[in-house]
């Protein structure tokens, strides 16, 4: 059982590396790219929990420790 | 009057912290590491720079759940002084003892540069020696120091009058892009000062300024 977790900014936060990667990827001359933002990715393997428990253990990790509330908000997949 | 500086792994400013206390100012410190739990016995606390935990995940993320904020927390709420320098007021902002969030600076880089901080308001225990108004000199050395909060926090801060320091350099301007330029707020009760720039190290001239000590020994009277 995995648990596949992506941390983004808020819309509005600045984001200057995403900023700046996004600029470097014009300045190469990849085309159409409206906007590149930058966050985390992050993998939790469990043992002996059911999908709905890994679930909440993925929820409870996000909300209490891996995403800043202030600033970024999460999504996750549980995968087994 | 006895202080205490907490050490994380990763701190780096605590010695200066300690070393301002203790031989400038000739009071009563100690150092106390993370894993304790109990600060019964002091009467104020620093939280120092560094670089805690690496700051892996964010700044002040992981330090917030060593066992020793727990009690920073249990005595910050007593009304002791608790002043959180630079990591330390990352940490204070992580562990909800102080509102809103420092992000990367708006320029991206690390910046490690002399500022002029102006005191803007001197209601709370660490300001009191200051007039309104005041210039201090004070070195920065961050890359997560942009200050940012709701609209709501924000106005919260600005009606209770929480903005202690602000950034007020005529040369270097907001050097991190902070909301209102803000460099130090305080708690709700006044008792709880978190501030990116370092007055530990403006603690004697030979440090290029003594303006920093003040702020200590502000703590004190």
């Amino acid at each position: 059982m995995k648990a596949k977790i992506y941390i983004s900014f808020k819309n509005g936060i600045l984001d200057p590396q995403g900023q700046t990667v996004g600029k470097a990827l014009s300045a190469i001359g990849v085309k159409n790219i409206s906007s590149v933002k930058m966050g985390k990715y992050i993998e939790m393997e469990f043992s002996g929990v059911s999908k709905e428990e890994a679930s909440k253990i993925t929820d409870e990790s996000c909300r209490k420790l891996l995403a800043n509330p202030n600033t970024e908000t999460y999504s996750y997949e549980v995968i087994e | 009057m006895k202080f205490v500086v907490v050490v994380f792994p990763g701190s780096n400013c605590d010695h200066d912290a300690y070393y301002a206390l203790k031989h400038n100012l000739d009071v009563s410190v100690d150092f106390v590491w993370h894993k304790e739990t109990d600060l019964k016995k002091y009467d104020a606390i620093v939280i120092p720079g560094g670089f805690s935990y690496g700051d892996y995940l964010r700044t002040g993320a992981i330090a917030r759940f060593s066992p020793i904020m727990d009690a920073v927390i249990k005595e910050a709420k007593k009304g002791k002084p608790v002043f959180g320098i630079c990591n330390g007021f990352q940490i204070l902002i992580e562990s909800g003892l102080l509102p809103g969030a420092l992000i990367v600076n708006k320029g991206v880089r690390f910046l490690s540069q002399d500022v002029t901080i102006e005191v803007v308001n001197n209601n709370s225990i660490f300001t009191k020696i200051f007039k309104i108004g005041q210039k201090l000199q004070m070195p920065i050395a961050h890359k997560q120091g942009n200050f940012i909060a709701d609209q709501e926090t924000l106005h919260l801060l600005e009606d209770e009058d929480r903005i202690i320091f602000s950034y007020s350099d005529e040369r270097t301007g907001n050097p991190n892009g902070s909301m209102k330029n803000i460099a130090g707020i305080v708690n709700k009760s006044r008792n709880v000062l978190g501030m990116m720039p370092h007055p530990e190290r403006a603690a004697e001239s030979i440090l290029g300024s003594n303006d920093g000590i003040e702020i200590f020994k502000s703590m004190l009277t």
